[in-house]
This record gives C-alpha cells, sequence and structure tokens, in this order.
C-alpha cells in the first residue's frame, strides 16, 4: 500500500489509513513532539490519579496484619512491617460479627431472588412497544424517582403493615428499583432482535413462552448486572437496619460495622495493656474489619467488573 | 441469532399459528428491519382480529385476551410500587395534619402550613439550608467535573491494557460501603497517628467545621470519580475516528483533538447528567453526613435529611419532620424542572 501510494502515475483514490497520509507524514504528524509530551504528561496525571485511588485501600491491607505501634508511629508505608495477625484473631471471635454476616447475606441473598423475580418479567412487559398501557406505567414508576413520601410516611407504613424489626423491611419495600428497571427494559428493546419475536408468534408461542425460553438466555449479560447491584445495594445498606431495626441480633453487617468502626464499641479483651496500647489495638482491628468486610465485594470485583461497565453502558443507551 | 429463532420454532413443538397475527404487515417489517440493526419504532400492528370501532368495552375485553401475560408480568411491580412508593406519597398529608397515631396516616385535624411555618421561622433553617445547599452544590460541580477530565485522560491511553488497568482501580472504591468509607476517613484523618492527620499534628480535622464540606466532596469524589466516567469513555468510544484524522490533518495537537473532537461529543450526556443531577440538589446523602457528623462539627453538618431524621425518628414529631422533608422533596423537584426547561432551550437535550 504504501508502496503504490508513492506512484504519482496513480490517478485511483486509494483507501489509505491515517499515517500512511503523505502529506501527514511529510509534516511528522503521525507523531509529533508534542504529542509525546503529551504522552508523558497525561501518563504521569494517571498515574497521580491511580496512585491516590489505591494508596488508602493498600495501607489498610497491610495496616491490619502489621505491629499497630509500628503503623502508629508512622514506619508502615509501602510493605506491612512485623506482621502481627491478633487483629484477625480477635475478630474470628467477635460473635456479632458473624451474626452480621449471615443476616447480611440472607438479607441480601433472599433479597436479590424477589428483585429478580419482580424486575425482569415487569421491564419485559414495559419493552414490547405494542403493549399501549406501558407508557403510562413507565410514567408513574419513573415519577417515583424524583418524587416520594419521605421518611416519616414511609415508617408509618412499615408500622402499619407489620415489617418493622423483621427481616422483610430489607426485602419487600426496595423490591424494585426503577432505576434498574430501566436498564433491563433498555437491554430488552435494543438488544433483542425484534425479528426473534416475530418468529415466535408465528410457532405460536406466548409471551410467557417468548419470555422464558427466548428473551431470558439472551440476557445473561443483563440478568447479571442487575443482580450484582441489587445485590451490592443490600450488602452495603446501612439506612434500613438504623431507621428500622431495633432487635440487635437483626442487625446487618454495616450496623455492626457502624458500632465497630466508629463508635468504638471494640470487643477486646485489653487486660494488661496500657491505654495507648489497647487503642493501638483497637485500630488494628478496625483495619482488619473493614478487610473482612469489603473482601467478598472485592475479590468478585475483579472477574464482574466487566459486567458493571456493561450495565452503565446500557443504562446510557436511554437515560 | 437465526440459530436461536430455529430452536425457537423447534421448541414451540406443533406449529399451531394465531390466525389473527398472519398477514402481510407481519411480515413485511421483518424483512425490512433485517437490514438495519437498529430498531427503529415499528408502526402499530393493525390486524383484522383488532375491531377498530368497536364499543370501549369490546375494545378492553380484547385488549386483555391479548395482554393479560404481559399484565401478570407487570402487576407485581405496579403492586410494590404502588405500596412502597405512591401510598407513602399520600401519607404526604401529615405534613398538614396534626397527627393522631392511633388514626393512621390520614388522621388529624388539618392544620394548613402550620409545620411549614414552624420550620422557617426556627432559627435552624438558616443554618441548616446553608449547610445543605453548600455541601450539595460542591459536591454535585467537584463530582460533576472530575469524571470528564478522569475520561478525557482515560481517553487518551494508547494501550488497552493500561487503559483496563486504570479503569479497574478507579472504579473500585464506589463499592465499598458508606460506612467504611467513613470509618476510613476518621482513621485517616486521626490526629497524631493517621495517616494524614500525622500531617496536622493534634487537631481534629474532623471536629473542624470548616472542613466538613471540603473533606466530604473530596472523599465522594475520591470514592465516585471512575464509576462516574464510565459513562462519559461509552460516549467517548462512539467518536468517529475518521473525525479525529481530519483533524489530524487540519494540525491539531492532542489538546485541540481533545477539546474540538473530544469534548463536542460528550456534550449531550454531561446535560443529561447535569440535569439529573440538578433534580437532587437538596438531597445530601443521608448516610455518609450522619456517620461524618460529631458534636463539634455540628454547625457544619446538620442538613435537612439528618434533622428530618432527629425530629421524626428521634423526637417523634411526625408531622414536623414529614413537613421538613416534603419541603425538601419540592425544592429539588422544582430545580429539576427549571434545569430541564433551560437545558431544552439551550441544547435540545432534556428528559421529559
Amino acid at each position: 500500500m504504501a508502496a503504490t501510494s508513492k506512484n504519482t502515475g496513480s490517478r485511483q483514490p486509494q483507501k489509505v489509513s491515517g499515517d500512511e497520509i503523505p502529506w501527514n507524514r511529510k509534516h511528522g504528524q503521525s507523531k509529533t513532539i508534542s504529542d509525546h509530551v503529551a504522552d508523558i504528561v497525561i501518563g504521569l496525571v494517571v498515574l497521580a490519579i491511580v496512585i491516590v485511588v489505591l494508596y488508602p485501600l493498600w495501607f489498610i491491607v497491610i495496616a491490619s496484619f502489621s505491629d499497630p505501634t509500628k503503623v502508629a508511629i508512622g514506619q508502615v508505608v509501602a510493605l506491612p512491617q512485623g506482621t502481627n495477625f491478633t487483629g484477625y484473631t480477635r475478630i474470628f471471635e467477635d460473635s456479632r460479627i458473624w451474626n452480621g454476616y449471615q443476616n447480611t447475606l440472607l438479607y441480601a441473598v433472599v433479597g436479590t431472588v424477589l428483585n429478580m423475580v419482580v424486575t425482569l418479567p415487569a421491564a419485559f412487559a414495559l419493552s414490547r412497544s405494542e403493549f399501549r398501557p406501558r407508557r403510562i406505567i413507565m410514567f408513574l414508576f419513573t415519577f417515583t424517582m424524583f418524587f416520594g413520601g419521605g421518611l416519616i410516611p414511609s415508617y408509618l407504613l412499615y408500622k402499619q403493615i407489620g415489617i418493622l424489626n423483621s427481616m422483610w423491611v430489607f426485602i419487600l419495600p426496595g423490591a424494585v428499583s426503577v432505576y434498574n428497571l430501566i436498564i433491563a427494559r433498555s437491554f430488552f428493546e435494543t438488544s433483542i432482535p425484534e425479528e426473534l419475536h416475530d418468529a415466535a408468534q408465528i410457532d405460536g408461542m406466548s409471551y410467557f413462552g417468548y419470555f422464558m425460553r427466548i428473551v431470558l438466555p439472551l440476557s445473561s449479560a443483563i440478568i447479571a448486572v442487575i443482580a450484582l447491584y441489587y445485590f451490592v445495594g443490600h450488602w452495603n445498606d446501612y439506612f434500613t437496619g438504623l431507621i428500622y431495626i431495633r432487635d440487635s441480633t437483626k442487625e446487618p453487617l454495616q450496623n455492626v460495622l457502624q458500632s465497630i468502626l466508629l463508635a468504638n464499641q471494640t470487643n477486646s479483651n485489653t487486660a494488661g495493656m496500657t491505654a495507648v496500647a489497647a487503642q493501638r489495638f483497637a485500630e488494628q482491628i478496625k483495619y482488619g474489619v473493614i478487610i473482612v468486610s469489603t473482601l467478598p465485594l472485592l475479590v468478585m470485583y475483579p472477574f464482574l467488573q466487566k459486567y458493571f461497565n456493561k450495565g452503565v453502558m446500557i443504562g446510557a443507551v436511554k437515560g | 441469532m437465526s440459530a436461536s429463532a430455529t430452536v425457537a420454532s423447534v421448541s414451540a413443538g406443533q406449529t399451531q399459528v394465531n390466525p389473527g397475527l398472519q398477514n402481510e404487515t407481519q411480515i413485511v417489517p421483518v424483512a425490512a428491519t433485517a437490514e438495519s440493526r437498529k430498531r427503529t419504532r415499528r408502526p402499530r400492528r393493525t390486524d383484522p382480529g383488532y375491531r377498530r370501532n368497536a364499543g370501549p368495552f369490546a375494545r378492553l375485553a380484547e385488549h386483555f385476551r391479548r395482554y393479560w401475560q404481559l399484565w401478570l408480568m407487570v402487576t407485581p411491580a405496579i403492586c410494590f410500587i404502588g405500596l412502597f412508593a405512591y401510598v407513602p406519597m399520600y401519607g404526604v398529608q401529615l405534613a398538614f395534619r396534626d397527627f393522631v397515631p392511633s388514626k393512621g396516616l390520614a388522621g388529624g385535624p388539618w392544620v394548613g402550613l402550620k409545620y411549614f411555618r414552624q420550620f422557617l421561622e426556627s432559627p435552624m433553617f438558616g443554618n441548616i439550608m446553608k449547610n445543605t445547599i453548600s455541601i450539595s452544590l460542591w459536591t454535585m460541580v467537584m463530582g460533576f467535573i472530575a469524571p470528564i477530565i478522569l475520561a478525557l485522560l482515560i481517553n487518551q491511553i494508547g494501550s488497552k491494557k493500561i487503559k483496563g488497568f486504570v479503569q479497574t482501580i478507579t472504579y473500585m472504591p464506589h463499592f465499598i460501603s458508606t460506612v467504611v468509607i467513613v470509618a476510613m476517613i476518621s482513621i485517616f484523618l486521626t490526629p497524631d497517628t493517621g495517616l494524614l492527620g500525622r500531617f496536622f499534628g493534634d487537631t481534629s480535622l474532623l471536629g473542624n467545621p470548616d472542613l466538613f464540606t471540603p473533606i466530604y466532596w473530596i472523599s465522594e469524589v475520591w470514592q465516585h470519580v471512575g464509576w462516574n466516567s464510565i459513562i462519559y469513555l461509552a460516549a467517548l468510544s462512539s467518536v468517529d475516528t475518521s473525525l479525529y484524522e481530519a483533524a489530524k490533518v487540519d494540525g491539531a495537537r492532542r489538546m485541540q483533538l481533545i477539546r474540538y473532537v473530544d469534548f463536542p461529543t460528550i456534550m449531550p450526556t454531561c446535560g443529561i447528567l447535569l440535569i439529573l443531577n440538578m433534580g437532587s440538589i437538596l438531597n445530601v446523602g443521608f448516610e455518609k453526613v450522619f456517620l461524618m457528623q460529631n458534636a463539634l462539627n455540628l454547625s457544619a453538618s446538620e442538613v435537612i435529611s439528618t434533622y428530618t431524621y432527629k425530629i421524626g425518628i428521634v423526637s417523634n414529631q411526625f408531622s414536623y419532620s414529614t413537613a421538613i422533608g416534603l419541603f425538601n422533596t419540592l425544592i429539588n423537584f422544582v430545580f429539576l424542572v427549571i434545569a430541564n426547561a433551560i437545558s431544552k432551550r439551550v441544547s435540545e437535550t432534556s428528559i421529559f
């Protein structure tokens, strides 16, 4: 290609890729010095951003199993110093954390299952353009994203239907997230070819059959995305536990974390320690608790990241 | 695609064709849309089974006969939204009544705007509004600009691997819970021993009212910048590469490429997101502010949502608390409508 484009006799317009355009190369524009400078500057800025985001997380990890005294005086910078797992030992002995873990896992799993069972069929029905009431239903759903009754009316409602201080308060009120519903609907509208429905219809398939046997198997990406959104939402839910739960045995993990991390109720046996040592030990427990509670999400995260990515992009197609 | 269609036809067993659905209008669009993958709005099905001039009841019956399955699928969602979003909306009338617990959501005598007046005249009002607006405005502006810059930077990275790595790292904090984030802030800012706190001696940074807003928005940006940049990166990935080539031919440098090609591409996305953000201008996240609050920084950290919680749940003044919440929602709604109208005028992008 490059050889032929040098041939001045050629009259035929030729397809040339960017850096093969002769005048482009003549001015050295494939990569100028300014381009290289820009590359370096951009690279450095991005590197700085990565460090700023990553370092606090890394620090928590190394501080959780370093000697708490060395952490306190600032000797722990890049690598763990004086490896010490007492913090973790104490955490594994703390029944509150395990109770919270168990509760959160239960709420998150049951909640996510209900979320999926309610959201996906509704999103499918609302994605059918021949279903004429869909516009008004969609409007009524979207409206709730911007306008709501507020805290007190919700509280009174939950009290009236008797879900206060029970696991259902985590599961039922959030059964549908309109945002996730819109994402799923957009996916069904844009990514499932309409011809499939025509084919299914000609074969005499009902909407149920079409949804179960054709749409769902083709939608594993969006199912994963929405399930993850819901799951993370349940996992990180703190507000519900704070307001609607009185019984400490029903508290989810986040509320247990709050009492340990922020209200300083570390369950540590500090006998025989000086006040300063006890304080540092408590700090080490905090680092460990952060790791233990966040680990499931962070371990899943690298594998699931591409799905999250996809979810945002699908959601972006039609706000 | 065609394979699944075949599987579908096979798995459907005997092909019992619905006679009402067999006519040309059914078949023609299939061939037509096969060309372009992107589905445009199809003409509404007009098949002979649908009696156009039948009475309203007959038409309704026909509608349900045809679509009862779709109705069944959407009903659970309607029930949940109706119960958990619309019933509390109905309960908003508490704000205009003196709540009597035994009479439920709609009990108690009307008192008009008493509670709104009480809130507007209360000595707390000025301070709470100031805090709410300053925290949310700072967070909104910074949280809006930062992801755009990050996306433009990431987009400039040539290597796909490095790009993916940077994205993976910057999204990560988004999934950490608010409780843990606030715990990290408080650990890092501990006077003398914290990662950052040690550089400030024994002054408590979290206890300083002047620093509450900066700490809040900087940590917000830190947590969400990567995540919020995804949407811009998606927009940037759709830039026609020939635009870059054309600009390069015209002698554009890197910064000029960003300014004249990348930036205009993401403008509509920016517009939509700005409108949506405007709609929550007074909605400072309850959880984070609540968790970051302490006795020392309360003068800068009391916002509408935390105040509603304290008045309503902690001290049981249900009507007053509802009124404050409603006030908040109404202002948000007004902002949303105004921002939407402006954007409609200026850039022809709007959300409704």
